[in-house]
């Protein structure tokens, strides 16, 4: 059965006296690699370029705030349930009289951890989330020296506050949309 | 004894030791550039960009690579033999730096009622002089295969030698018929005779075909690198070897390039005869005239190195009976006709 | 003294070293490289002798060709460890014996034969000189020539027949 037209049978008889000098592929085969020393590279300078992720790429995680800077995530365990991987560990807490301008609800996070050695980036826990509160950015895991930097905590996941911290609040919500240029130069 | 010495010529000695130390200096400089060469274009023809990031353009990457490889642990096995693990690539260095000397680099000058000769070695039996110290750079792999203990190292290291061995008898026939036009062993004479008669190129096609194959087998370069063949060997003969012992064996390689791309252009190519214009109309002063010819040698010596890289890149590596099928069965046979039908016609040309 | 006589003197005690450090050596592939310097130091007296063809084909071919045909097998081999096998008496008596004969018939040879009169010229002479050396053996032996080449040829033709045979 052959599944495409492309498929050349192998011509398995042996080499004529001048096939076996093999001039004439050695040439041929140098012509070839002649034209690709002039070719267009693929190469990418990576740190002075990079390549666009694609539309529905799917990063590291932000922990997302309303407008006035207030967490939306409220400890429901959702996400942590969503998770393939269980890569998501988290803490709930009570929110105390005085504490209305940091959560959003009477319930909030204490500790909210996601191991990205474990994550597997499948987004699972964005389409459970009942709140808007964690979404996959633009963004991906840098290397680290131990395994315990891989580990983010509440802190590192929070995205930064949009009245406090305005520009890299916006740079964050930025890094949330996908690029639209093929190449983008720093 | 000394008073004799001296006595011989102060200058001359000078003159030499001056050349020596330039060519040794010009052996590294080109072999190091040719290691960044390989690797820009290896990755062009691969539709990369090869090293770019030491200084611009990646020129300092030989340096960082030779930083490197002299900051590496060095390691000698327990079980080998320590001055033959030492000796090995000491020997592939010093054979690969010899052969340089009795090539004609560019025209001789004069100046000041002397003339300087840009050759170190002057000699009657120059091209015999290379195959010679050539024959002997073998034990350069030989023994540091053995000596490292490890039988990977020994396989890879007799497949080298008998490769070597086997490829100087077509290398040599190939030799014999250009020879006959030149009629000279000395290669001074051989620039001379093509700076007249033409490029022996012309007249030896064959010839040439199968010296460059034979130049391929005996620098141990794909497709005929069978001795560092690391799918099979590990890493071949300088398997054990680490640090600068291993620099100096991949180093004393490209130093081979860079010799036998001369022997190649200074027998077929015309040495130092710069193409398309007579030497002897030269009214300017003779010093740029050798700067020139000089000139002229360096560009065709780094046409064939390219050609070295270039075919590295191209073609995938001989299965070993291949190898000694295409030595003995047919660069020696095609030799011997190729010989023979130069004698006949020379002869039929004399009478 | 020139320094061609100290040239002189500096490689015969070279090669009389290296000729000594090759039957005394314990391991055999010291011996093959000690051989190889041996081979180096007659070169330098055929260089001295104005004898530079001699001198370069003898590298060429022994130092680089036999010497590596010797160190395969050696090292294939693997005799390192191997001491003299069995010793017995008669083969030190027969050696000895052989070995006494054989100087007899050099100091015979040489005791008679004319040394002053051959004494070789130094940094002069033209036969080792390849122009002039290739008209000697055209002309005057080529006789002796074609026939060791015929020599060489059944040589060659015995090495292939017992090669196909398997």
């Amino acid at each position: 059965m052959q599944l495409t037209q492309r498929a050349k049978p192998v011509d398995r008889q042996p080499m004529t006296w001048l096939e076996s000098i093999y001039l004439w592929n050695i040439l041929k085969g140098m012509g070839i690699t002649l034209r690709h020393l002039f070719m267009k590279k693929a190469t990418i300078q990576y740190p002075e370029q990079q390549r666009t992720f694609s539309k529905v790429f799917r990063g590291l995680h932000v922990l997302n705030r309303d407008q006035d800077g207030r967490e939306n995530c409220t400890a429901c365990g959702l996400c942590a349930v969503a998770c393939p991987a269980e890569a998501i560990t988290m803490e709930a807490a009570e929110r105390q009289p005085g504490e209305e301008h940091l959560y959003r609800e009477e319930k909030y996070a204490a500790k909210y951890e996601i191991n990205m050695l474990r994550c597997i980036f499948c987004g699972l826990c964005e389409e459970a989330c009942p709140k808007d509160a964690i979404y996959l950015s633009q963004t991906f895991a840098p290397a680290n020296y131990a395994r315990k930097g891989f580990i983010y905590a509440k802190d590192e996941l929070l995205i930064p506050h949009p009245v406090n911290e305005r520009d890299a609040y916006l740079q964050a919500l930025d890094d949330r949309k996908p690029q639209h240029s093929t190449l983008h130069t720093n | 004894m000394n008073m004799y010495v001296i006595a011989m010529d102060s200058w001359y000695i000078i003159e030499k030791l001056i050349l020596i130390g330039a060519l040794i200096g010009l052996s590294f400089f080109i072999a190091m550039y040719t290691t960044l060469a390989e690797r820009k274009i290896a990755g062009w023809m691969q539709d990369r960009m090869g090293p770019n990031r030491a200084g611009p353009f990646g020129i300092f990457q030989p340096l960082a690579d030779g930083g490197k490889l002299f900051f590496k642990e060095e390691i000698t096995p327990t079980s080998s033999n320590r001055f033959l693990f030492l000796l090995g690539p000491a020997l592939a260095m010093i054979v690969a730096l010899i052969t340089s000397t009795v090539i004609p680099w560019g025209a001789s000058f004069t100046l000041n009622n002397h003339t300087v000769a840009l050759q170190v070695a002057d000699v009657d039996m120059g091209i015999l002089i290379v195959f010679g110290i050539v024959s002997v750079g073998v034990y350069g792999i030989m023994i540091g295969g053995w000596a490292s203990n490890n039988k990977f190292s020994l396989i890879a290291a007799i497949r080298g030698a008998s490769q070597m061995v086997s490829y100087e008898l077509p290398m040599g026939l190939a030799l014999i018929a250009v020879l006959f036009m030149t009629g000279s062993l000395n290669m001074s004479a051989m620039v001379e005779h093509q700076m007249q008669n033409g490029w022996n190129v012309l007249y030896q096609p064959l010839g040439f075909l199968i010296f460059f194959v034979c130049a391929l087998a005996e620098c141990n370069r794909t497709p005929f690198d069978l001795p560092e063949a690391e799918n099979e060997l590990n890493f071949g003969y300088h398997q054990e070897y680490s640090s600068m012992k291993l620099g100096f064996y991949l180093f004393a390689e490209y130093i081979n390039m860079f010799v036998s791309s001369a022997v190649m252009a200074t027998l077929f190519f015309g040495g130092y005869d710069i193409p398309f214009f007579n030497e002897a109309t030269w009214d300017g002063s003779p010093v740029v005239l050798s700067l020139l010819t000089f000139a002229a040698m360096m560009a065709k010596v780094s046409f064939f190195l390219f050609v070295f890289i270039w075919i590295r890149w191209t073609i995938p590596r001989f299965r070993y009976d291949q190898l000694m099928n295409l030595g003995w069965k047919k660069l020696i046979p095609l030799a011997l006709i190729n010989m023979l039908i130069s004698a006949a016609v020379m002869l039929f040309l004399n009478k | 003294m020139s320094i061609v006589q100290i040239l002189f003197w500096v490689l015969s005690a070279m090669a009389l070293f290296s000729a000594l450090m090759v039957i005394t050596s314990k391991n055999p592939v010291y011996s093959v490289l000690w051989l190889i310097i041996t081979f180096f130091a007659i070169s330098g007296h055929y260089i001295l002798l104005n004898a530079q063809f001699l001198a370069v084909v003898n590298i060429i071919v022994y130092a680089g060709a036999i010497m590596v045909l010797f160190l395969f097998v050696i090292m294939l081999m693997n005799a390192r460890q191997e001491g003299p096998t069995g010793s017995k008496r008669w083969i030190t008596l027969a050696g000895t014996v052989s070995g006494g004969i054989f100087l007899l018939v050099l100091v015979a040879a040489l005791k008679d034969s004319e040394l002053k009169a051959r004494t070789a010229m130094v940094m002069d002479g033209q036969i080792g000189l390849i122009k002039v050396l290739g008209n000697e053996l055209f002309t005057r032996y080529v006789v002796p020539f074609e026939i060791s080449s015929i020599l060489f040829l059944s040589a060659m033709v015995g090495a292939v027949v017992i090669g196909k045979k398997d």
